[in-house]
């Protein structure tokens, strides 16, 4: 829109207001949940859970281990009958856990030690964990048969 | 001709800190021992819960058996001390992550460190003190290599 003011032709609004206004305000949405990241909401997030989780599990069991193995020093009679509990149906499906939790762990530190010092570990962070589920399922279907047939299988 | 301090300066310059960066260290450590250890504790596993009859073969004559020998003794003393300091090293920071007061952090903190210097030595005077045959035990309880009493 332009005026005569004055002797001259001057716009009377700026020029970026000249375009037709649009009827109504463009909605912008925001996303209900923040986007994912490398540590944040998927595997990288599980992952690092799992981590933490297994790490503080067989810490304890260390613990344990160390303490159960110093009783060779005491006496055969001492060790033996400690060690004997760990013979037992329900502490051999506990082996099971405790090898499944130490196979993740060091899959998945392997895993870790790739994303931090291989040039192309980060964008194959997620490719990798699948390569540690997988190997860990594998190690598994190895160690849980040969493990059942210890602990069910009658002959010692 | 006065200066004029640069835009953004610290109240207090930062402090040049001298000597070893321990959290560099304790970084480098986790992903050294770690891979060492999976050498270690596979090996460890299959040789006692996978090989033979499994954890049911396990008895003083069997851990006697393999204190007998250097290697064994080798591979545990490493299995000791880099498995117990890599978690412990793991807790440390599972503490400094989680423990938001100040006392109950250090508390926590000098729990794990306490029990990590009882339990490597613990550990470590059984491993090198150790007598796979010890006087007065039944021979039936020791392994076959000790002399008959």
């Amino acid at each position: 829109m332009i005026i005569r003011k004055e002797g001259s032709l001057l716009p009377q609004n700026p020029p970026d207001t000249l375009a037709s206004k649009p009827l109504s305000t463009p909605k912008i949405s925001f996303p209900r949940r923040p986007a994912g990241t490398l540590y944040r909401g998927r595997e990288g997030m599980w992952s690092w859970v799992m981590h933490r989780i297994t790490g503080v599990a067989i810490y304890f069991f260390l613990l344990v281990h160390i303490l159960d193995t110093s009783l060779v020093r005491l006496s055969p009679e001492s060790y033996n009958a400690v060690i004997s509990s760990y013979k037992t149906p329900i502490m051999g499906l506990g082996e099971i856990a405790l090898v499944a939790a130490i196979g993740l762990h060091a899959l998945n530190g392997l895993r870790i030690i790739l994303i931090d010092f291989w040039s192309v570990g980060t964008k194959h962070q997620r490719l990798m964990f699948y390569i540690v589920i997988g190997l860990w399922i594998v190690l598994l279907a190895g160690f849980v048969p040969r493990q059942l047939m210890h602990i069910f299988g009658g002959a010692a | 001709m006065s200066t004029i301090e640069a835009p953004r300066s610290p109240l207090k310059p930062a402090r040049r800190r001298r000597g070893i960066n321990v959290e560099k260290w304790g970084w480098i450590y986790m992903r050294a021992s770690g891979v060492v250890l999976v050498v270690l504790i596979f090996g460890h596993l299959f040789v006692n819960l996978v090989a033979g009859a499994g954890v049911k073969a396990i008895d003083f004559a069997f851990v006697a058996g393999k204190l007998a020998d250097p290697f064994w003794v080798v591979w545990d003393t490493l299995l000791l001390w880099l498995a117990l300091l890599h978690g412990a090293n793991g807790m440390r920071t599972i503490v400094n992550d989680y423990a938001n007061n100040r006392m109950v952090r250090r508390l926590m903190l000098g729990a794990i460190a306490l029990s990590t210097i009882a339990l490597i030595t613990l550990g470590t005077l059984v491993i090198y003190t150790f007598d796979p045959c010890p006087a007065g035990s039944p021979a039936n309880l020791l392994p076959s290599f000790c002399p008959v009493r």
